[in-house]
C-alpha cells in the first residue's frame, strides 16, 4: 500500500506539489488526471525518488517504509517502477546487459543469488512474448534507435521482467498508435497479480478503456482537487477540466 | 547533490588494489646519473662494448636536451640525480639470474601471484607465455622452452644481449633512435630490462606472448625496453600489463617498445596499464612517459595497439605506426580513463609512407574527478604514400563538472589521393540516464561502470579475452561513484 500525505515538492526553487493526499491500496488501478503543469509528473518523479526534485513537506509510506528515506535504486528494488513518458537512451548498453544488470539488482537486494545466464536469457525470452516485443531490440543499445511504440512497449517489457508491485505508468499512451496501445494495455493487465496496484497518468481515455482504473483523481495546481469512479474520466474526456476548475 | 559527493569520496578513498610493496633484498645502486652510473649498468649485465657506446652515446646527447613542455600535463621538474638507475630485486638468490621457478626469491614468486600473474608454468592462464619484471630486472621467463622449439624467442632483453647480439644489435634503436626525443635518449642510456620476441619466418605464436611490469623499490625509476621482431609471414599477440606499489613520491617509468613487421606479417600489442595513479589529492603516481613504436616494413604488415589506460599521475604516451610497405596496415585502439588529479596526454601517429596504406585510429578518453584527459594524434602521408586512407575517431566522455577533455588532431598531407576522415564527439553521462537506471534499480555506481563498459566497448573488444574481462573490472573500478 503506498500512502501519500501532505506532500509539497519544488523542482528548480519552485514549489509544484502543494499538499497531496493520496492512498492507493493493493490491487487498486488509480488514475491520474489534470491539465499541464498541473503536478502529475512532479509527482511520480517524487515517488520514484528523482534527486531534481525536493520534497519540502509531508511523507510517503510503501507498504510501511518511509520511502522518502530512501535512495532511488532502493525504492525500486522494493517494488516501484515507473513507466518513463520519455525513455532515455543509454549507448552502448546492450538491453540484455542492462536488464540482467537490473535483475541481478533486484536479486540482490531480496538477498538472492545472481540468475545464471542461461535462466536469465530463458525469462528474457518468455517476457518479450508477452510483450510482443523483437528479439533484435535486445540486442541494441538502450533505447536506441527505438520508435516511439518500441520506447513504450519496451518499458511495459521491463515492467515484466521486473515483477514490480506497485507501478505509474506516466503518458504510456502518449506516442503510440491504436494497436500498440492495445498490446502495451494487455501486457500491462496480464502482468497484474492480484496485490500488483498502478498510478495511471493520462490525458485520455482510450488507455482507461483497456486499463480499467478503480479510482480517477483530478490533479489542479499541485493538489487532488476532485476523486470520483471510472465515470469522471469518462466526463473528463467529454467536457474537459473547466467544470470541475469552476467548482473550486 | 550530497549524494553525488559522497561518491566522489568514496571513489577518493578507494584503495589502489596493487599498492603493496614486496619486503626483498633489493640491490640498489647509489641515486645520480652519470657516464659511471651507464657503466656501472652495462657491468652489470656483461654487456659488449657497443652496446656501453650506444648508451653513452644516448646519454651524451640527453644532456644537451630539455624536458620538453609541450604535453597539456604538469609534468614536475624531474630530479634525475634524485633517482636510483638499477634496482635488482633478485639479487639476494643467484650467481646468473635464475634459471628456474626454484632459484626464485619465494617472496617474489608470492608478489607475482597476488598479481595474478602464477610464474609457475602449470598454474599460467591458458596460453600465456610471460616475462615478469621487477624494477630493473626479468624475474622469470614462463614457457621459453615450448616456445624455442618453434625458434620464437621470448627472453628478457638482458638475456638476448648475450644470446643473440647479432638480432639485438641488428634492431635495438631501428625504429625508435636514441636521440628520438628527450625521455627515448634517456631510456636508450639506462634501459633496464624488459623483452625480446623475435618470430622466424611463416611461424604463427601459438600462444599470447606478455610481459608484466611491476615497480617496487623506493626512489628508483623503471626504464624498461621491449623489442619485438615478427618477421614475414609470421604472427604474434602480445600482451603488456604494469602495476606499483602506493608511494607518496612520483615514481618515474620511461620505457621504449619497438616492433619491426616484415612482408606479411602481423603483430597486436595490448596494453593494460594500471601503474599507481596518486592519491586523491594527486600526491604520488607514477609518471608514465614512454615511447612506443612500430615500424611496418614489409608489404602488408599489419600492426594494432590496443591500448587500456587507467593508471599513473601523469601519462605522455603515442604509440606509433610507420607504414612503410605498400598495402601495410596499422590500428590504434584506445582507451584512456583520468580521475582525481591524473593527466593524460595520449594518441598515436601514423606515419603513411608506402602506397595504399591503411590506418584506423579509434580513441575514446574519459575523465573524472580533477582530471585532464588529451587525445593527440598525428596523421602523415608522405609525397609517395598513393591511395593512404586513415579514419580517425575521438571520443570524450565526461564524468563531472571539474574534469577536462582536449584534443589535438594534426593532419600533414603531401599526396592528393589521400582519404583522411577525422570525427570527434564529446558526451556526458546524464541525470536522466542515472535516474533510469536507478530507477530500474541499478545503483549510480553500477551504472557508470555499465556506460563506461558500453562506450569503451568496441576497443576491450580488440583485447585478447581474458585481458578484455580484466579492462572492464579496471575500468568500473577506476571510476567507481563518479557520478555525472
Amino acid at each position: 500500500m503506498l500512502e501519500i500525505k501532505n506532500l509539497h515538492a519544488t523542482v528548480g526553487g519552485k514549489e509544484i506539489l502543494k499538499g497531496v493526499n493520496l492512498t492507493i491500496k493493493d490491487g487498486e488501478i488509480h488514475a491520474l488526471m489534470g491539465t499541464n503543469g498541473a503536478g502529475k509528473s512532479t509527482l511520480s518523479n517524487v515517488i520514484v525518488g528523482n534527486p531534481a526534485y525536493e520534497v519540502t513537506e509531508g511523507s510517503i509510506i510503501f507498504n510501511g517504509q518511509d520511502l522518502l528515506a530512501m535512495k532511488t535504486e532502493e525504492r525500486a528494488n522494493a517494488g516501484i517502477f515507473m513507466s518513463f513518458q520519455q525513455p532515455v537512451e543509454i549507448p552502448g548498453v546492450s538491453m540484455t546487459n542492462f536488464m540482467r544488470a537490473a535483475v541481478n539488482a533486484r536479486r540482490a537486494a531480496q538477498g538472492k543469488e545472481p540468475l545464471k545466464s542461461t535462466d536469465f536469457l530463458k525469462v528474457m525470452r518468455e517476457k518479450r512474448k508477452l510483450v510482443e516485443i523483437d528479439q533484435k531490440l535486445m540486442n541494441r543499445s538502450v533505447n536506441e534507435g527505438f520508435s516511439g511504440g518500441e520506447k513504450k512497449r519496451n518499458e511495459i517489457f521491463q515492467m515484466a521482467m521486473l515483477e514490480p508491485t506497485f507501478c505509474i505508468l506516466d503518458e504510456t499512451d502518449s506516442g503510440l498508435d491504436v494497436d500498440a496501445l492495445r498490446i502495451v494495455a494487455q501486457g500491462f493487465n496480464t502482468l497484474r497479480t492480484a496485490e500488483t496496484s498502478a498510478m495511471v497518468i493520462t490525458h485520455y481515455q482510450r488507455l482507461l478503456d483497456y486499463i480499467k482504473p478503480d479510482i480517477v483523481h483530478v490533479l489542479i495546481d499541485g493538489k487532488i482537487v476532485k476523486t470520483g469512479g471510472p465515470d469522471l474520466a469518462v466526463k473528463i474526456e467529454n467536457e474537459g477540466f473547466d467544470w470541475i476548475k469552476a467548482e473550486l | 547533490m550530497s549524494e553525488s559527493n559522497e561518491f566522489v569520496r568514496n571513489v577518493a578513498e578507494k584503495k589502489y588494489e596493487f599498492g603493496f610493496t614486496t619486503d626483498i633484498q633489493t640491490e640498489i645502486i647509489d641515486k645520480g646519473l652519470n657516464e659511471d652510473v651507464i657503466r656501472i649498468i652495462s657491468a652489470k649485465k656483461g654487456e659488449p662494448e657497443w652496446l656501453l657506446q650506444f648508451r653513452l652515446d644516448a646519454y651524451r646527447y640527453w644532456l644537451t636536451q630539455t624536458q620538453p613542455t609541450w604535453g597539456h600535463v604538469h609534468l614536475p621538474e624531474i630530479d634525475y640525480q634524485a633517482i636510483s638507475y638499477y634496482a635488482d630485486p633478485t639479487a639476494g638468490k643467484k650467481n646468473d639470474g635464475p634459471k628456474s621457478v626454484d632459484d626464485i626469491d619465494p617472496e617474489l614468486m608470492k608478489t607475482f601471484d597476488k598479481l595474478g600473474i602464477p610464474l609457475e608454468e602449470r598454474l599460467a592462464l591458458s596460453g600465456t607465455a610471460v616475462d615478469a619484471v621487477m624494477d630493473s630486472v626479468s624475474v622469470k621467463t614462463t614457457f621459453k622452452e615450448k616456445l624455442s622449439e618453434k625458434g620464437i624467442i621470448f627472453c628478457s632483453i638482458s638475456e638476448a644481449v648475450k644470446e643473440y647480439p647479432d638480432l639485438v644489435k641488428q634492431y635495438l634503436g631501428s625504429v625508435v633512435p636514441p636521440k628520438d626525443n628527450y625521455f627515448a635518449a634517456l631510456n636508450s642510456a639506462v634501459f633496464s630490462d624488459g623483452s625480446f620476441v623475435y618470430i622466424p619466418k611463416n611461424t604463427r605464436c601459438p600462444m599470447e606472448l606478455s610481459t608484466y611490469f611491476r615497480i617496487n623499490a623506493r626512489n628508483t625509476g623503471q626504464f624498461e625496453r621491449t623489442l619485438i621482431v615478427c618477421d614475414e609471414g609470421s604472427y604474434v599477440s602480445y600482451l603488456e600489463g604494469c602495476t606499483a606499489p602506493m608511494r607518496d613520491e612520483n615514481q618515474l617509468h620511461a620505457a621504449i617498445v619497438e616492433i619491426v613487421i616484415m612482408d606479411n606479417a602481423e603483430v597486436k600489442y595490448s596494453t593494460v596499464q594500471n601503474w599507481y595513479p596518486g592519491d586523491a589529492e594527486g600526491k604520488g603516481g607514477v609518471l608514465n612517459l614512454v615511447t612506443k613504436r612500430g615500424h611496418l616494413r614489409g608489404v602488408n604488415s599489419k600492426l594494432s595497439w590496443t591500448q587500456v589506460e587507467t593508471g599513473s599521475a601523469i601519462t605522455w604516451k603515442y604509440p606509433s605506426c610507420v607504414l612503410s610497405g605498400d598495402n601495410s596496415q596499422a590500428e590504434f585502439y584506445s582507451v584512456a580513463v583520468t580521475n582525481n588529479h591524473q593527466e593524460a596526454d595520449t594518441g598515436t601517429k601514423m606515419i603513411h609512407i608506402g602506397k595504399n596504406t591503411k590506418s584506423t585510429i579509434i580513441s575514446k578518453g574519459i575523465s573524472a574527478g580533477k582530471s585532464q584527459n588529451s587525445y593527440r594524434g598525428l596523421v602523415r602521408v608522405n609525397k609517395n604514400a598513393d591511395g593512404a586512407r586513415n579514419y580517425s575517431s575521438c571520443d570524450s566522455l565526461l564524468l563531472g563538472s571539474e574534469c577536462g577533455a582536449h584534443t589535438f588532431p594534426y593532419m600533414d598531407i603531401h599526396n592528393n589521393t589521400a582519404t583522411v576522415e577525422h570525427e570527434a564527439t564529446t558526451s556526458k553521462i546524464s541525470e536522466d540516464q542515472l535516474l533510469y537506471c536507478n530507477q530500474r534499480g541499478i545503483s549510480t555506481e553500477e551504472a557508470v561502470g555499465l556506460i563506461v563498459n558500453g562506450y569503451a566497448k568496441e576497443v576491450i573488444n580488440k583485447l585478447p579475452m581474458e585481458f578484455a574481462v580484466e579492462a572492464q573490472k579496471l575500468l568500473s573500478v577506476s571510476l567507481e561513484g563518479t557520478v555525472g
